[in-house]
């Protein structure tokens, strides 16, 4: 995995999707797009849209993270994590037959956190650079198939048919990645 | 509350990722709408996809995607400030209450023998079989044999199956090399949502003829 030197350690999309959501600031919008946008386009194409699609959906994507950045919330993690959960929902309208069921904090039976906001802000805040390099420390099977959980829309047992292993040694493999990942997190004063 | 019983990395993982099948999100997401724990777990899953998202590669030239998105732009409308909630209303929490289409006190069961009742919920899957189960009080799960995974979400009362305790949040999470009989605690119905593969379909009738000596 590499990423581009000196372009972005995260904060800055953060302060840009900020700007946006803030001041609708079209300057800040533009330098997040030519960041965001070749990223979801291949987000899009790998996980089984053609070109034309593709386009199309990164286009809806971008559209919408602007329609929506006064929603952002820099706490609650990433620019990166919150539009790539704009594109996974808009990705399961287009492909899939199916919905995609999910909580409403506004739900009268909804439990609200148990944790003080002022503690959960610190929690997020710092998690990029950490988190990209607990990634590209994993193993180097533990990483493929946590990327090909994001990206190929595939359930676990069609990943271990595929890769022809035991779905018991795809799950553990998730386990262990995920552990690694949340303890680096926990590390830099995060969710535990 | 404390919820003793949690999501599965492996399906947090799915979920976050998008590519879980509806029936089993339903379980997740209700499972989520009552467990702050859960939800934090959720967010560090999201945030890998994020991560993931950020180091794709990316090649293409966007000038003429910029140019077209930028002429349709518009000044978006102020989004309404909602109320917040107050919580731990002890109903059926979203997502699963739009699916069965009211609360506990206007569900309409329907009859599934030995004084258990059923809903079943449609989703848009035929990988799943989902459905609410009403257990009487005391007794045990009717025909619960499963071949495949079955995820069961206790919305009220709780069960015992042998293992620990299963009340309102909790999640269990079997497959099919588990042998469990739960039952009912004595208190109260015991309410759930349960998840499992759709029963297998064969085509041939031969087969259908000896699905029941094949136990399957
Ligand atoms: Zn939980």
């Amino acid at each position: 995995m590499n990423r581009p030197t000196g372009v972005d350690d995260g904060s800055d999309m953060r302060e840009l999707l900020c700007a946006v959501g803030a001041r609708r600031d079209i300057e800040a919008y533009e330098q997040l797009f030519r960041h965001f946008a070749p990223r979801v386009k291949a987000y899009m194409a790998r996980t089984g849209g053609n070109g034309q699609q593709a386009e199309e959906l990164m286009q809806e994507t971008m559209i919408a993270v602007w329609n929506k950045a006064e929603r952002y919330d820099p706490a609650k993690g990433a620019a990166s994590t919150w539009i790539f959960t704009i594109a996974r929902n808009l990705r399961i309208d287009a492909f899939r037959r199916e919905r995609r069921p999910e909580f409403d904090p506004e739900d009268p039976a909804f439990v609200p956190d148990d944790v003080a906001p002022a503690d959960a802000e610190l929690d997020m805040r710092e998690t990029s650079e950490q988190l990209h390099h607990a990634i590209a420390a994993l193993p180097a099977e533990q990483a493929s198939l946590l990327k090909l959980s994001f990206f190929e829309d595939q359930s676990h047992s069609a990943i271990a048919q595929r890769l022809n292993l035991p779905l018991g040694t795809v799950k553990s493999r998730m386990r262990l990645a995920f552990d690694k990942l949340r303890a680096a997190l926990a590390r830099s004063g995060d969710v535990s | 509350m404390t919820i003793r019983h949690h999501i599965s990395d492996d399906l947090l993982i799915s979920y976050a990722a998008g590519s879980l099948a509806e029936g089993w999100s339903i379980a997740v997401a209700t499972h989520l709408a009552l467990c702050p724990a859960c939800r934090r777990r959720l967010t560090v899953a999201e945030a890998v996809g994020g991560e993931l998202l950020d180091t794709m590669e990316d090649e293409a030239s966007v000038d003429q995607s910029w140019a077209s998105v930028r002429s349709r732009l518009q000044q978006p409308e102020t989004a309404a400030a909602r109320q917040s909630s107050v919580g731990h209303s002890g109903g059926l929490p979203e997502p699963l209450r739009s699916y069965v289409g009211g609360d506990f006190d206007t569900l309409k069961w329907r009859p599934l023998g030995r004084g258990a009742y059923q809903i079943p919920i449609k989703t848009g899957d035929r990988e799943t079989m989902v459905r609410l189960l009403r257990i009487p009080a005391g007794k045990p799960v009717p025909e619960h044999s499963h071949g495949g995974r079955e995820l069961t979400l206790v919305l009220a009362g709780s069960f015992h199956d042998g293992t620990g305790l299963f009340a309102r949040g909790d999640l269990e999470d079997a497959d099919a090399s588990l042998t469990h009989q739960p039952v009912a605690t004595p208190e109260a119905d015991c309410i759930c949502l349960a998840v499992t593969d759709a029963p297998l379909q064969f085509r041939s009738w031969i087969m259908r003829a000896i699905q029941p000596l094949l136990g399957i």
